[in-house]
């Protein structure tokens, strides 16, 4: 091993193609769709696809780097996580709406791979390369259970005479839930991820993930949200009232054992997530420092890198400091993803960087607003709008502070009993 | 490609250096502080765990390719041990690292082998000026052409060992631009005054230096651009913040497992849980982008030399919080001086000044 900071050839190229998507397929309509929540960008969604397709991505869902046939002689290194958290932070640079929206799978299929076996990865994850963009969801949240994910009351049981799950319960803030479920003749048939409990005394270890098809009866699209930024977005409150799932659709062991084996299929995928979202963060921050720039040099200002803090202008130490958190912050989110690839465990380095882009990309963005002032505050320019959209960043996948919590168990060696 | 991990001979040097750092350096600290004195057994010791040597090439009389990465693992795994202790572990390097990165052919012959092949030596080199607005591109000491060589005149401060050293590299503003002039002892009108009285660092023999109409020869002059030479300073800086953050941290976190309150222990008090979790998060984003510019000054990247000023900036933000904190998860114990956290405290508080002290 080594230390080493050059970006992967095939990374270069990926990020090319997107800036190309995300300065004419993004940007120029970003603001519309801001301002017309829920309007669907068919255009994108399709061109995305198609392009997805093409080069045999198919999603933009995490899965496992290949394992090399000689592990002893590797070809190439791994890059994976770090090709996807490469390409999903310049989407987000574009538009981070719009990249929550990028059909593909998602957080859905993101829990497939993580908890699913390779059976059902075949089966569920082979439509995203299909006809038409297909989406799927994670519905984890309910109105009473957030970052405690233990507490969800969503309940799991198995009919025996038909062999199927009867499931019943209420989620909410399910991201892209109303593309993923609910029929479009111009999308593909999509399918959320439900968690739920198959032994509601079992705690954690009861706690199970469940493929629902699209247009399962017994499930409702309840609600779409109103939300602070990222509104071409949709995000879904779904009810489930005696809603029928094949046996074979719940992802992991479906018995209860003593061990948390489910739980811990969640945490794995947030393991997995967490650095990705971050990734989505970094890019947002990146828009608003580079556009910051840019309207600063319009009014002549420059900054002087390279001189002491005692002779910078109150600008130019922002800029400054800003640069810092926002290289930092990124290389959080390659070493997260680095390990990742390499298969080393990550849940520490993981929430780290999901700590540090949701601080950062809140503390950028409102500070662009700040110091563009009336320009900053206006609807004319994106910063607002960054500025509205970044807060999610520190908010889904994990609060800022249940990640602090995650990050203080970790270098204190607590378990969740020492450390509440 | 993205990778995050030393190389075998990097964490060979890493894991030496941490024994150093902790079996010498730390139970030395506190004691060299008060007294105000490093036994010269200690320096010994750890210059001859050949972190300079290991940066230096053959033909000059070390065992490897220059690598401001190695040279910022090593600094950082040394500092957690003691800051004062690691600085005059470094110094001559203070000498030979500015001659491999801006000296002529003749002047590396002349001057590296014989420093990096022996016993530690006192060569030290002198930057930082004694004005509020101390800028290394502008400096108030000039140099000023005359016949075949050059006059010094100006005012130096925080030189390490100026009073013993062999010779100095002296920095000075030639025509606009910063350069370095090697300046032996005893050269006429070189005066160094009483030690410098410093909020930390009392260990280290620190001095301010008078140059009035010092008389340089040309073949004294490091001809080459200083941009390298600052950056490699500027990084080395940023990697013994992360050692004394790192070390703050650790120490506060061990404490905080200890002490209770409440019936419980106060790490299990998420108000003490989170300043650590944060604690840990920015060292670790600093130490990331500090990795970085040192790696980018070891490829030759165009934006090396800018990313070097971040991380000595961020990291130098990041170590005043870090070791502020520290001291406050300790309370009144992080007050007294039994414990060691308000001593990183005043460490921590320096590294805004302190570029021109290390270079890797």
């Amino acid at each position: 091993m080594t230390i080493e900071f050059e970006t992967p050839k095939p990374i270069v190229n990926f990020r090319f193609m997107l800036q190309t998507v995300a300065d004419n397929m993004m940007r120029p309509v970003s603001r519309e769709m801001d301002e017309n929540e829920h309007q669907i960008p068919y255009d994108y969604i399709e061109f995305m696809h198609t392009a997805m397709k093409s080069t045999g991505a198919g999603s933009l869902a995490p899965r496992e780097s290949k394992k090399e046939e000689d592990p002893a002689k590797p070809k190439h290194a791994p890059i994976a996580y770090q090709s996807l958290a490469s390409m999903l932070e310049m989407l987000a640079w574009g538009d981070v709406g719009m990249y929550l929206i990028t059909p593909g799978g998602g957080l859905g299929a993101a829990a497939v791979q993580a908890a699913g076996s390779p059976e059902q990865k075949a089966k569920f994850l082979a439509r995203f390369n299909g006809e038409k963009p297909t989406f799927a969801a994670m519905c984890m949240t309910e109105p009473q259970a957030g970052s405690d994910t233990s507490a969800i009351r969503a309940t799991a049981v198995l009919d025996k005479a038909t062999n199927e799950w009867i499931l019943n319960g209420e989620k909410i803030f399910v991201t892209a839930g109303h593309k993923s479920f609910v029929p479009d003749e111009k999308f593909g048939a999509g399918f959320i991820v439900v968690w739920a409990t198959i032994d509601p005394t079992a705690g954690r270890a009861g706690m199970r993930a469940f493929v629902v098809e699209a247009g399962t009866p017994g499930v409702t699209v309840t609600k779409l949200e109103h939300k602070l930024g990222i509104r071409v977005s949709d995000t879904a409150a779904i009810a489930l009232v005696d809603a029928r799932v094949p046996y074979d659709h719940v992802l992991g062991s479906p018995t209860v054992e003593k061990t948390t084996t489910g739980f811990k299929g969640a945490m794995a995928t947030f393991d997995a997530t967490r650095p990705l979202v971050a990734a989505t963060g970094v890019g947002v921050a990146r828009a608003a420092l580079e556009e910051l720039k840019k309207l600063l040099a319009e009014q002549g200002v420059t900054v002087r890198y390279g001189l002491p803090r005692q002779k910078l202008s109150a600008i130019e130490r922002d800029v400054i400091d800003m640069e810092i958190m926002l290289k930092s912050a990124w290389l959080m989110v390659l070493k997260a993803v680095w390990m990742a690839d390499n298969q080393k465990s990550n849940a520490l380095e993981s929430s780290m960087s999901k700590v540090r882009a949701g601080d950062i990309v809140t503390k950028i963005t409102q500070k662009v607003v700040e110091i563009m002032g009336p320009l900053g505050y206006s609807r004319e320019y994106l910063l607002e709008k960054w500025f509205r959209d970044a807060k999610i960043t520190d908010i889904y996948e994990g609060t800022g502070q249940i990640n602090r919590l995650v990050v203080a168990r970790q270098i204190l060696g607590y378990s969740g009993a020492e450390l509440r | 490609m993205y990778s995050f991990e030393p190389n075998e001979e990097q964490q060979m040097l890493i894991d030496a250096v941490t024994r150093y750092a902790k079996g010498d350096l730390r139970p030395a600290g506190r004691e060299a502080e008060e007294s105000k004195s490093l036994p010269q057994k200690l320096i010994r010791k750890g210059w001859e765990l050949g972190v300079l040597q290991a940066s230096t090439p053959e033909p000059y009389g070390g065992f490897g390719d220059r690598s401001a990465v190695t040279g910022v693992l090593a600094a950082d795994a040394m500092a957690w041990g003691d800051l004062a202790g690691t600085l005059a572990v470094m110094t001559p390097g203070l000498f030979t690292l500015p001659i491999l990165l801006a000296g002529s052919e003749e002047q590396k012959k002349q001057w590296i082998e014989p420093i990096v092949a022996a016993d530690w030596q006192a060569f030290s080199a002198a930057l930082i000026e004694p004005a509020f607005d101390f800028d290394p591109n502008d400096l108030k000491t000039t140099a000023a052409a005359e016949g075949d060589g050059f006059v010094l005149n100006g005012v130096k401060t925080m030189v390490p060992f100026a009073e013993t050293a062999e010779a100095l590299i002296v920095y000075a503003n030639l025509n606009g631009a910063t350069k370095g002039f090697i300046v032996p002892k005893n050269t006429p009108g070189l005066a160094v005054s009483a030690r410098e009285k410093l909020m930390s660092l009392n260990a280290l023999p620190l001095y301010r230096v008078t140059l009035a109409d010092v008389k340089i020869p040309q073949s004294n002059l490091l001809a080459g651009d200083f941009a390298p030479v600052l950056a490699a300073m500027r990084v080395a800086n940023a990697a013994l913040a992360l050692g004394v953050a790192q070390g703050a941290l650790e120490y506060a976190r061990d404490y905080a497992k200890e002490r209770q309150a409440f019936g419980v222990k106060i790490a299990q008090k998420q108000a003490i849980a989170f300043m650590l979790a944060e604690m840990a998060t920015e060292i670790e984003a600093m130490r990331l982008l500090t990795w970085e510019a040192a790696w980018m000054l070891d490829a030759g990247k165009e934006d090396a030399f800018m990313q070097a000023y971040l991380a000595s900036t961020g990291a130098a933000d990041m170590v005043m919080m870090v070791t502020d904190r520290a001291v406050q998860i300790l309370g009144g114990h992080g007050y007294i001086r039994e414990y060691p956290v308000e001593m990183w405290m005043r460490n921590g508080r320096g590294f805004t000044t302190f570029t021109g002290l290390a270079i890797v």
